[in-house]
């Protein structure tokens, strides 16, 4: 039985409808990359799993149904999200940052700096004060400090600069192979999706039109749906 | 550029130097003035623990001060007359103690707090505002109907509570009191902003959304953030009832409620000592100006109306040239 279990998921804002029936399936410690193109309800489909926005279809992580669940009860039952846009709380220092979210486990401030040293340099600084790659290591760094069985990242290298890019790729690589950890990742970029996720899962108009192995993925089929 | 921690460190010791050389020079009403100004910051040192840390604009923090001064009044009041207080669950003869005065202060203050929250914490913004209000508004009115104790005039307590080991008589001892209390506050709430809760709080202020999606109870943290600051701003009442001797509806007025915001956006909200200089310039704006004009206010009001304008961080944003605490 997957870990998690997203079967004909749908959902909608207000009267405009967003998703008309996703399926997703991420065993424990599998990586899954969630493609297609802008719009075609990729953030929705990770907002509907984190109880940001109503929907109706299955909805399980580990057997239980998050419908019912209000937002803080699902990152609890250990889905951690690193947003789109970092959205780290500016105000707070890298390290409040990290502690405000900490919740008992494995992963430690420690460990979150020895993934990420570059957050270890800026520990008395200001959320609102780093660069975009700093802010987003950090966005990573505060979803694991929640200690989730389950890391959805959406758009984690959007608008980086391609050094930065590489550091989280390699990061993501090195939680791969280090943790037990499953991850949804969100992007845009099939060659460097193709280095972490075992399994890819297309959405086109709110719905999942192709899904597989990422290996199985043809340049064919990431023209068609995804546009590069 | 001043640093805040500089500025916090020479208003304290301004608080206490003042009071010291008052005695010296044997000016008694100097020492109740400053006792006055350091109450008034212990409430809205309270209530800055919502408005500045948690963003939450209670504009009925004055319930609690009422509450605090009411615990004060009764407790006393059938202490000094011998006269039973029936409970329904039981009896008491009232006390004179100030602890014991200061943990029923408390105690109910936070009891309020943890319904009013409980009510009103499901709403923000303008309805947050109107909700604590309104709740303001029935505590006073209740007192005002309240004949068993004075109603709209009040009740007036003859003695001083005791505190053990002082005379509280003594002006510079009831100061004395008052002053360790706000720093034990300041300390603990320095603390409390620190604290994993304390950073938990202040991330739901940026965005409830966020913070719900690192695990963390929005609703939750404001509650216990709402109770703590109705208990810290109950005792203050108790405090301020004892140095008047006196308690009155108006302790539960919106005037004080709003006062109390005033306090803290002079001095500068969500930072430490913040409404501790906004009570002290609001006390001695009070008295020299009220002196002179009964139209004191429309300073207030100017002064007010340039922090806004011009120094969204109260004085201390301005001495330390940073618009917030949390910027």
């Amino acid at each position: 039985m997957s870990f998690l279990r997203v079967e004909n998921l749908t959902a909608s804002y207000g009267v405009s409808q967003a998703l008309y029936g996703v399926d997703l399936h991420i065993d424990a410690g599998e990586v899954v990359a969630l493609m297609g193109r802008n719009g075609m309800g990729k953030s929705t489909t990770v907002k509907a799993i984190c109880r940001m926005i109503a929907s109706d279809g299955t909805l399980q992580l580990d057997g239980q149904s998050l419908h019912a669940l209000p937002s803080h009860r699902v990152a609890r039952l250990g889905v951690g999200l690193v947003p789109e846009g970092r959205r780290c709380f500016a105000s707070l220092t890298v390290r409040e940052n990290l502690i405000a979210s900490a919740r008992l486990g494995d992963w430690t401030l420690a460990k979150v700096v020895d993934l990420f040293p570059r957050l270890g340099e800026r520990l008395s600084q200001k959320a609102a004060s780093l660069s975009g790659g700093e802010q987003q290591m950090l966005a990573i760094g505060r979803a694991l400090m929640t200690n989730p069985r389950l890391l959805i990242l959406d758009e984690a290298t959007e608008g980086l600069a391609p050094i930065i890019r590489q550091e989280i790729w390699v990061s993501l690589e090195r939680l791969k192979s280090q943790t037990q950890v499953a991850i949804l990742i969100i992007d845009k970029s099939p060659k460097e999706l193709a280095r972490v996720a075992d399994q890819a899962v297309i959405l086109e108009r709110g719905k999942t039109v192709w899904s597989g192995a990422m290996a199985d993925m043809t340049a064919d089929i990431s023209t068609r749906f995804v546009g590069v | 550029m001043i640093n805040e921690r500089m500025i916090n460190a020479l208003v304290l010791a301004g608080l206490l130097a003042l009071p010291l050389y008052a005695l010296a020079v044997d000016e008694p009403f100097t020492i109740t003035l400053v006792t006055r100004a350091v109450i008034l910051a212990l409430a809205a040192v309270g209530l800055n623990i919502v408005l500045g840390f948690g963003g939450m604009v209670s504009f009925g923090h004055a319930v609690f001060f009422g509450i605090g001064g009411y615990a004060m009044g009764i407790l006393a009041y059938h202490a000094q007359t011998y006269s039973t207080l029936d409970l329904g669950l039981f009896t008491t003869e009232g006390t004179k103690l100030m602890p014991v005065i200061w943990l029923v202060a408390m105690a109910v203050s936070g009891l309020v707090a943890l319904i009013i929250g409980l009510l009103s914490l499901r709403t923000s913004g303008v309805y947050f505002i109107m909700i604590t209000l309104a709740f303001g508004q029935m505590f006073f009115y209740f007192a005002i109907s309240w004949a068993e104790y004075g109603g709209e005039d009040g009740v007036s307590i003859y003695v001083r509570n005791s505190f053990p080991g002082l005379n509280t008589l003594v002006p510079i001892q009831f100061f004395a009191i008052c002053f360790v209390i706000l720093c034990l506050v300041l300390f603990l709430k320095e603390r409390l902003r620190a604290s994993p809760f304390g950073l938990a709080l202040n991330a739901a202020r940026q965005s409830a959304t966020r913070a719900e999606t690192v695990g963390l109870n929005p609703m939750r943290l404001r509650l216990v953030a709402f109770v703590i600051s109705g208990m810290i701003t109950g005792l203050a009442g108790a405090l301020f009832a004892d140095l008047n001797r006196f308690v009155s509806p108006s302790m539960f007025s919106w005037q004080l409620s709003g006062e109390l915001i005033v306090l803290i956006i002079i001095g500068g909200a969500g930072r430490l000592m913040g409404p501790v200089i906004g009570a002290c310039v609001f006390v001695a704006l009070e008295h020299f100006l009220g002196g002179l004009t009964d139209f004191w206010h429309v300073y207030l009001g100017l002064i007010l109306l340039g922090i806004v304008l011009f120094g969204r961080g109260g004085i201390i944003g301005m001495l330390t040239r940073t618009e917030g605490a949390h910027v």
